[in-house]
C-alpha cells in the first residue's frame, strides 16, 4: 500500500498558514475561521483514512511494517546525511490521528471563542503553523528532521502564548517558555551530535535497528564510566524533558496559561507537551538496549518525580488553568515513567503500550477539560476559583462535559481514563514497586484536585454574578461534545492490538485487583473533594492552616521560579553577562567606532588639500616637478 | 649669436625670469597680477627657444618660427583671460584670488 | 631686466607693476635685437607693448581705483613660494651649467623672407599647418572674448 499521500497531511496546514499569514489584511475574519477549520478537517479525514488502512491492512506476518518515504536534503558524507521525509509506523499513525483530531476540534472551538478579537486571522494562521510543525515532528524520519520541527513547534508555541502581545505578563510568559525549552534543546542538540558522530547516522531506522551500530556496539566508547551513547540519549531526553515540562524544566508550563484557552488546549495539553514522550517512544529500542536501559531508568525516575510533584502543587492552586497545567504535567509524568519501566518484547512491552494508550486518552479528556474551562472563562471573564460557583444552573452542557472529563481522568470505571491508567499501573506493578506506589498516590491526588475544581466551579457557593453567565455558542459546544464522547469510548479500543514496542500485537488483560485498587483510590479522592468542596465550608482553610509552612511552599510551587530567577539574575547576569556585555560595548564596538573616528579625523586633515585656491594647486605642481627633477638628477649623477 | 655673451649667461637669465614669474604666480593676490606673471613666464620661454636656436643650431629655423607662435598664443590667451576676469568682476565685484575659492571642499 | 621683473612681482601699486612689466618686455625685445632677430623684436614691441600692455592698463583702470594699494601676502606664503622658486631655479641653473653646450659661432641675421617662406611652405620642414591652426585659434579667441565679455546680455 502506498502511503506517500501522507505528506499532504502536514502540508495542508502549511498552505493555510501561508495563505492566512500573507493575506491576513484582506481576508475577513469569518472566512479565515472557516478556511482554517476546513483545512484541518481535511487533514483529519486523511489521517483517519491512513489509520484505517494502516491498522487494518498494514500487517505482514503479524508485524506492523514501517514505511519510509524520504529525500536526501543535506549530505555531510556518504553515510551521514539529513533527509526530509515521512515515516509511517504505528505510533506515528496514532499521533497523526491525535494531533489532527485535537487540532480540528480546537479550530472549530476557536471560531466561537476568539470571535470579535482583533487578531482573529493571525490566530488561525498561528494555529495552522503549529499544526504543520507538530505533524512534521510526528512524521520525522531522522533525528535532525525531528529537531527542525521541534524548534518550529517551539516557535509556534512562543507566538501563540504571546498572542495577547500587549499584555506584559503574556509576553514574559512567551519569552520564558521559549528560553526554557531552548535551553533544554541545547542538550538535545548536543545529544544528537554525540549520537550521530559515533554512529554515523541520523536515521531512526538505523538507530533503532537491533543489528545497527548503536545497539550492538554501544560499549565501544565510554566517557566517565558510561557509554557515549548513554550520554547522548540522556541529553536527548533533556530536550524531551524541556518540551514535556518535566522537572526541572517545568517552570514554563504554568505561565504558558497566559495564552488563549484554545491554545492551552491544543498545545499545552494534548500535543506539544507530549512531544517529549513521543521522542522517547520513537527512540525506544535505542533507549532500551543501550547500556541495558540506563537512560530509560533516568526517564522513569524523572517522570515519577515530576508526576508526584505536580500533583501535590495542583491541590493548592486557585487559578483553574494553573490547576489544569499541573495536572497535565502530572499525567505526562505518568506517560514518561510508563515508558521508563517498560521492557521490549511482546507482553513485556506493556509499559510502552500503556504509555501510548494514555497519551491518546489523555489528549481527549485534557483537551476537553481545557475547552470547558475556556467556556467558563468566556462566560465569567475571570480565571479564579473564588469568582466561580454554582455554575451548573447556567451552563448545563459545559457542566456535563466537564464532569465526564473529570471522571475520566480520575479513573472511574467505564470511562477511557480508567482503562489507560489501569494498564499503566499494571506495568509499574510488574516492574518497579516504588514507582507503582507513587503512581497510586498520584491517582488519588488527581481525583482530589480535579473534583476540587469541579465542585468549586459548578457547585460550591452560590455566587451572585453581575451578568448572568450564558451557555457557549454551538461552535464551542460541538467540539466539547465530540471530545466527551471520545473520553468515554476511547478506552474501549484494544490498543495492544495496534501499538506495541516491537510492532507485534499482543493481547492485554485487565488485572482486576489492580483495577480495583486504582479505582478505589480515585473514588476516595472524589469523596474527600465532595466533603470539602461541595458546599462552601471552612474545612479546607483549616487543613491548610494545620499544614502551615508546607502549604505556603506548595502554593508557591516550591519556589522553583524564585530559585531560577535568583540564579540567573544574581549569579549569571552579574558574573558572566555583565562583563561580556561591557567587553562587547567598549572593546568590540569601541574598536569599530574608533576606526571610523580615526578615518574621519584623517580625512578632515586631507581635505585641506582641496582648498580651491589655484595658487596652491600650482605650488603643488611645481614642487612635484622640482622633486622629480632632483630625483632624476641625483640618480643620474 | 651675441659676441661676448656665452650661452650660459643668457640661459641663466631666461631661467631667472621664468622662476621670478613663477614666484609672482604663487604670491600675488590679484588676478591681474597673476596674469602678468604668466606673461613673464611665457616670455622667458620664448627667449629660451630663440637663444638655443641661434646659438646651437643656426641653420635651422624651428625655434625662431615657434617663438612667433608663442607670442601669438600669449597675446590671445591674455585677451581671453581679461575677458573672463571682467565677467567674474561683474558677478563677484572683486578680483581678489581669495574670492574665487568656490571649488573648495 | 631682472630688477624690473622683481619689481613687477613685488610692487604694491598695480599701475606701477604694469609699467615695470612693460620695461621687462622691452628688455626682452632688446635681446632679440642683439641676436640679429629684428623681426621678432619688432613683433614683440608691437604685440606686447602696443596690445597686451594696453589691454592690461584698460582692465586695471576698469576694475581698480588707480591709487589702490594691493594687499600684502602673508609672510608664510612668501617664504614657501620663495623657497620653491629658489629650489627650482637652483636645479635649472645647475642643469644648465653642468651641460657642455657646443656653441657654434657662425651666424647670420635671420631674414624675414625666409621666415615667410618657411611659414607658408608645405614641403619638408614647412610650417603651414601650425600657421593655419594659429589663425583658427585667433579667430576662436576673438569670438570667445566677445561672448564672454558680453555676458548675459547676449540672451536678451
Amino acid at each position: 500500500m502506498d502511503y506517500s499521500y501522507v505528506i499532504a497531511i502536514p502540508l495542508i496546514p502549511l498552505a493555510i498558514f501561508l495563505l492566512l499569514g500573507l493575506f491576513s489584511k484582506k481576508i475577513p475574519p469569518s472566512i479565515s475561521g472557516w478556511i482554517g477549520s476546513l483545512g484541518l478537517g481535511a487533514s483529519f479525514v486523511l489521517s483517519l483514512y491512513t489509520a484505517y488502512h494502516y491498522f487494518l491492512e498494514g500487517k505482514v506476518n503479524g508485524i506492523y511494517q514501517t514505511f519510509v518515504y524520504k529525500q536526501t536534503w543535506l549530505a555531510f558524507s556518504d553515510k551521514l546525511h539529513i533527509d526530509m521525509g515521512v515515516l509511517i509506523d504505528p505510533i506515528a499513525v496514532m499521533m497523526l490521528v491525535v494531533v489532527t483530531t485535537i487540532s480540528f476540534m480546537v479550530h472549530l472551538y476557536s471560531r466561537g471563542y476568539m470571535k470579535g478579537d482583533d487578531g482573529y486571522t493571525r490566530f488561525f494562521a498561528y494555529l495552522a503553523l503549529f499544526s504543520f510543525s507538530m505533524l512534521g515532528l510526528v512524521l520525522a524520519t531522522n533525528l535532525f528532521q525531528i529537531y527542525i520541527f521541534w524548534e518550529l513547534v517551539g516557535a509556534s508555541s512562543f507566538l501563540l502564548i504571546g498572542y495577547y502581545y500587549t499584555k506584559p505578563s503574556a509576553v514574559a510568559a512567551a519569552k520564558k517558555a521559549f528560553i526554557v525549552t531552548r535551553f533544554a534543546d541545547l542538550g538535545f542538540l548536543i545529544g544528537i551530535l554525540i549520537v550521530s558522530y559515533y554512529s554515523s547516522t541520523f536515521d531512526f531506522g538505523e538507530l533503532n535497528n537491533p543489528d545497527g551500530i548503536m545497539i550492538t556496539s554501544w560499549a565501544s566508547t565510554s566517557f566517565m564510566g558510561l557509554s557515549v551513547f548513554t550520554w547522548g540519549l540522556i541529553l536527548i531526553f533533556m530536550g524531551g524533558a524541556g518540551k514535556s515540562a518535566m522537572l526541572p524544566f517545568h517552570i514554563w508550563l504554568p505561565d504558558a496559561m497566559e495564552g488563549p484557552t484554545p491554545v492551552s488546549a491544543l498545545i499545552h495539553a494534548a500535543t506539544m507537551v507530549v512531544a517529549g514522550v513521543y521522542l522517547v517512544a520513537r527512540l525506544f529500542p535505542a533507549f532500551y538496549f543501550v547500556q541495558e536501559g540506563y537512560a530509560l531508568n533516568i526517564v522513569a525516575y524523572v517522570g515519577a518525580i515530576s508526576s508526584l510533584f505536580a500533583a501535590i502543587i495542583a491541590i493548592t492552586q486557585n487559578d483553574i488553568k494553573r490547576v489544569l497545567a499541573f495536572s497535565t504535567m502530572s499525567q505526562i509524568g505518568y506517560m514518561m515513567w510508563a515508558l521508563g519501566v517498560s521492557k521490549y518484547n511482546g507482553h513485556e512491552g506493556l509499559g510502552f503500550m500503556a504509555s501510548m494508550f494514555h497519551l491518546f486518552t489523555h489528549a481527549m479528556f485534557k483537551a476537553l477539560l481545557f475547552l470547558a474551562a475556556g467556556s467558563v472563562i468566556h462566560a465569567i471573564h475571570s480565571n479564579y476559583l473564588k469568582d466561580m460557583g454554582g455554575l451548573r444552573k447556567y451552563m448545563p452542557i459545559t457542566h456535563i462535559t466537564f464532569l465526564i472529563a473529570a471522571l475520566s481522568i480520575s479513573g472511574v470505571p467505564g470511562f477511557a481514563g480508567f482503562f489507560s491508567k489501569d494498564e499503566i499501573l499494571a506495568a509499574a506493578y510488574e516492574h518497579n514497586m516504588l514507582i507503582y506506589i507513587s503512581g497510586v498516590v498520584v491517582a488519588g491526588l488527581t481525583a482530589l484536585y480535579m473534583f476540587r475544581l469541579y465542585f468549586g466551579i459548578f457547585w460550591g457557593k452560590d455566587t451572585q454574578y453581575e451578568h448572568p453567565p450564558h451557555e457557549s455558542p454551538w461552535s464551542m459546544k460541538v467540539p466539547m461534545l465530540f471530545l466527551a464522547v471520545m473520553s468515554i469510548i476511547g478506552g474501549y479500543i484494544h490498543f495492544s492490538e495496534f501499538i506495541t514496542a516491537d510492532h507485534q500485537p499482543f493481547a492485554a488483560h485487565l488485572n482486576y485487583t489492580l483495577a480495583a485498587i486504582a479505582s478505589g483510590v480515585g473514588i476516595l479522592g472524589i469523596l474527600i473533594a465532595y466533603i470539602l468542596y461541595k458546599k462552601e465550608t471552612t474545612i479546607p482553610d483549616k487543613i491548610a492552616g494545620t499544614f502551615g509552612a508546607l502549604y505556603t511552599w506548595t502554593a508557591h510551587k516550591f519556589y522553583f521560579d524564585e530559585i531560577y530567577l535568583f540564579v540567573t539574575k544574581k549569579i549569571i547576569f552579574v558574573l558572566i553577562a555583565a562583563p561580556v556585555a561591557w567587553f562587547d560595548k567598549h572593546i568590540v564596538d569601541g574598536t569599530m567606532i574608533g576606526i571610523g573616528n580615526v578615518t574621519v579625523a584623517i580625512s578632515n586633515k586631507i581635505k585641506g588639500l582641496q582648498s580651491g585656491k589655484f595658487q596652491d594647486y600650482a605650488m603643488a605642481f611645481i614642487s612635484g616637478s622640482v622633486i622629480l627633477a632632483i630625483i632624476v638628477f641625483y640618480l643620474w649623477l | 649669436m651675441i659676441e661676448g655673451i656665452s650661452i650660459y649667461e643668457i640661459l641663466s637669465l631666461s631661467s631667472i625670469l621664468f622662476f621670478i614669474g613663477i614666484y609672482g604666480f604663487f604670491t600675488r593676490e590679484n588676478l591681474i597680477m597673476v596674469l602678468m606673471s604668466i606673461e613673464l613666464i611665457l616670455n622667458a620661454a620664448a627667449v629660451n627657444f630663440v637663444v638655443i636656436n641661434t646659438y646651437l643650431y643656426p641653420d635651422f629655423l624651428q625655434g625662431t618660427i615657434f617663438s612667433i607662435f608663442i607670442i601669438a598664443l600669449a597675446a590671445a590667451e591674455t585677451a581671453l583671460a581679461i575677458a573672463i576676469i571682467i565677467n567674474l568682476y561683474k558677478l563677484v565685484t572683486s578680483v581678489e584670488v581669495k574670492d574665487t575659492e568656490v571649488m573648495k571642499y | 631686466m631682472i630688477v624690473f621683473a622683481l619689481a613687477t612681482v613685488t610692487s604694491r601699486k598695480v599701475l606701477r607693476a604694469v609699467m615695470y612689466l612693460l620695461f621687462v618686455l622691452i628688455g626682452v625685445s632688446g635681446i632679440y635685437f642683439l641676436i640679429d632677430y629684428s623681426f621678432l623684436g619688432a613683433i614683440q614691441i608691437v604685440v606686447y607693448g602696443g596690445g597686451v600692455i594696453v589691454l592690461f592698463i584698460f582692465s586695471v583702470l576698469l576694475i581698480h581705483h588707480v591709487e589702490l594699494e594691493l594687499e600684502v601676502t602673508p609672510l608664510k606664503k612668501k617664504i614657501i613660494a620663495g623657497l620653491l622658486s629658489a629650489a627650482g631655479l637652483g636645479i635649472t641653473l645647475w642643469a644648465i651649467i653642468t651641460y657642455p653646450f657646443k656653441a657654434v659661432n657662425a651666424s647670420q641675421p635671420i631674414e624675414v623672407s625666409e621666415i615667410g617662406n618657411k611659414l607658408l611652405s608645405y614641403g619638408d620642414g614647412g610650417f603651414i599647418l601650425p600657421f593655419e591652426v594659429i589663425s583658427v585659434l585667433l579667430l576662436a579667441v576673438m569670438i570667445g572674448a566677445i561672448v564672454i565679455a558680453k555676458g548675459k546680455k547676449l540672451e536678451k
